[in-house]
């Protein structure tokens, strides 16, 4: 049970963000023809179909290629916790080998998800670049030595606070909220 | 996640039909995965799994050694024939001493019904049963009902036909029981000789007459005649079995629908099953073999994460 603290981000202030971190993509690779997102399971998805969609509706971009990852099977917490994860569905129809990949999560915490990531996708190829892009960084949170290229909001928390972030297209609402793990 | 409710695998008699599901949805990422360019995971590379072959195998010995080398496992082989089990050491002897090597998993194949829920009992390790006589197969049961649902999209409600050497199949009964948990219906067909007396206590339909169960059916999985395990005549001969239950083309091409068909390996050609149909667009045994990979990689990985290093 969460109980929740505050707002860290409404619907207004989230769509701001999330311009501005399509703009920053822009910027970097242009009209995405050597470059495809990858959202990462399950909680990157809605983040990175709604960037790819506001990239293509909104900046009239080419549709941008878009794969789901799934870094279950290589996470390194396996044994370590009281019941495996579940995998989730990895969709990369596209080749990787030698392009630039972006990731997309929606919280950076204590960044073992992203190193699995990095060691996921080389099951498709050898990328030229990988970059990540995360919704919310929570910074002075790290167990190992990653940082994101694209960060929509850093946030100070405690290993005791989580961070929820909801979408349109799941929770009816855009917003991301700090929440309290009740014991 | 859901977990299973088992720390063994040692039949389907054991498992839910959750823990089935639980096994099928798992197995579904592992296709995804066999079929990458770079076909491994690091899941199981803190584990070590022993294949223990007490008889002879070749799919299914390979099919676990690769699920256990795409999930990173370290894997030791021993088959009973080069061992010290011809010098007279007993199963518990056997397997303890290659335990006491840090052995996490270890994967039985024994002729005696009853020899995986044995060592169960007896030593500490996760056992997976890969054929325990003419008892149970649950990891071909497995593969051959994510088969049917990769082809015909579930296995509730559809009609299965094993035709074949009920008696002396491991395969018959681990499919009975795992298509049952799912809801399939399922029906014997075979030589009344080798139909066990009594499988109706198990909810299926018997049938002798091949070609009125292949009207019934939509899978039919045929078996192939256990010579090895006959100390007797079961049948007056071969041609005579393969013209009542030999499945052919003019026979299928008789039926006025599709019907799938499976055979756990390996096939006796011209006799149960004749080649222009194992080799047809009916016949998915090559499909079985390859999803035998990812269902096993599927139990392993879920056995193991029952394990907390």
């Amino acid at each position: 049970m969460n109980q929740p603290i505050r707002t860290l981000l409404s619907a207004v202030e989230m769509d701001v963000i999330l311009h501005r971190l399509c703009c920053q993509l822009i910027e970097n690779h242009g009209d995405f023809s050597n470059t495809a997102l990858v959202g990462l399971q399950p909680r990157g998805i809605v983040f990175a179909k709604r960037i790819a969609s506001m990239l293509h509706s909104d900046y009239k971009t080419s549709p941008v290629r878009l794969g789901l990852l799934d870094i279950t099977f290589f996470r390194d917490d396996f044994r370590r916790r009281d019941t495996p994860l579940q995998p989730n569905r990895t969709k990369i129809d596209f080749i990787v080998e030698d392009q630039k990949v972006v990731f997309l999560d929606d919280v950076l915490y204590t960044g073992r998800s992203i190193r699995s990531a990095m060691d996921a996708i080389l099951s498709f190829g050898r990328p030229r670049e990988v970059e990540l892009m995360a919704l919310i960084d929570r910074r002075f949170s790290r167990h190992l030595p990653i940082q994101a290229d694209y960060i929509g909001r850093r946030i100070d928390s405690i290993d005791s606070e989580r961070v929820v972030v909801e979408w349109k297209e799941e929770n009816g609402i855009d917003q991301v909220l700090l929440t309290r793990t009740q014991k | 996640m859901a977990q299973l409710s088992v720390n063994h695998l040692l039949g389907i008699k054991d498992l839910t039909p959750e823990d089935i599901h639980c096994i099928l949805e798992t197995a579904d990422e592992f296709s995804g995965v066999i079929n990458r360019p770079i076909k491994k995971v690091p899941s199981l590379r803190d584990v070590t799994v022993a294949n223990l072959f007490f008889e002879n195998s070749t799919r299914t010995r390979l099919s676990f050694e690769l699920a256990e080398k795409r999930l990173s496992a370290d894997v030791i082989n021993f088959s009973s024939s080069s061992s010290s089990v011809s010098k007279g050491e007993t199963l518990i002897d056997t397997v303890n001493n290659i335990l006491a090597m840090k052995v996490d998993i270890v994967v039985l194949r024994h002729p005696h019904p009853g020899a995986a829920v044995f060592l169960a009992r007896n030593v500490k390790s996760i056992i997976v049963n890969a054929g325990d006589g003419t008892h149970e197969h649950p990891t071909q049961a497995l593969l051959d009902a994510y088969s049917i649902r990769q082809k015909l999209g579930k296995v509730e409600g559809k009609k299965v036909v094993i035709v074949g050497d009920i008696t002396h199949s491991r395969v018959a009964l681990s499919n009975i029981l795992c298509l049952q948990k799912l809801g399939a219906e399922v029906m014997v067909c075979g030589p009344s000789t080798l139909i066990p007396k009594f499988i109706g206590s198990l909810g299926v339909k018997v049938e002798t007459d091949l070609l009125k169960a292949l009207q019934w059916a939509d899978v039919a999985n045929m078996l192939r005649v256990q010579h090895e395990r006959m100390d007797m005549k079961f049948f007056p001969s071969i041609r005579e079995y393969t013209q009542r239950y030999g499945l052919t083309e003019s026979l299928l091409a008789s039926l006025d629908k599709e019907l799938l068909i499976m055979h756990p390996g390996p096939i006796n050609r011209g006799v149960e099953i004749s080649s222009a149909v194992a080799d047809g667009n009916h016949s998915i045994i090559l499909q079985q073999v390859e999803n035998g990979v990812a269902i096993r990689m599927a139990v392993l990985y879920l056995l193991a994460g029952k394990m907390i290093a």
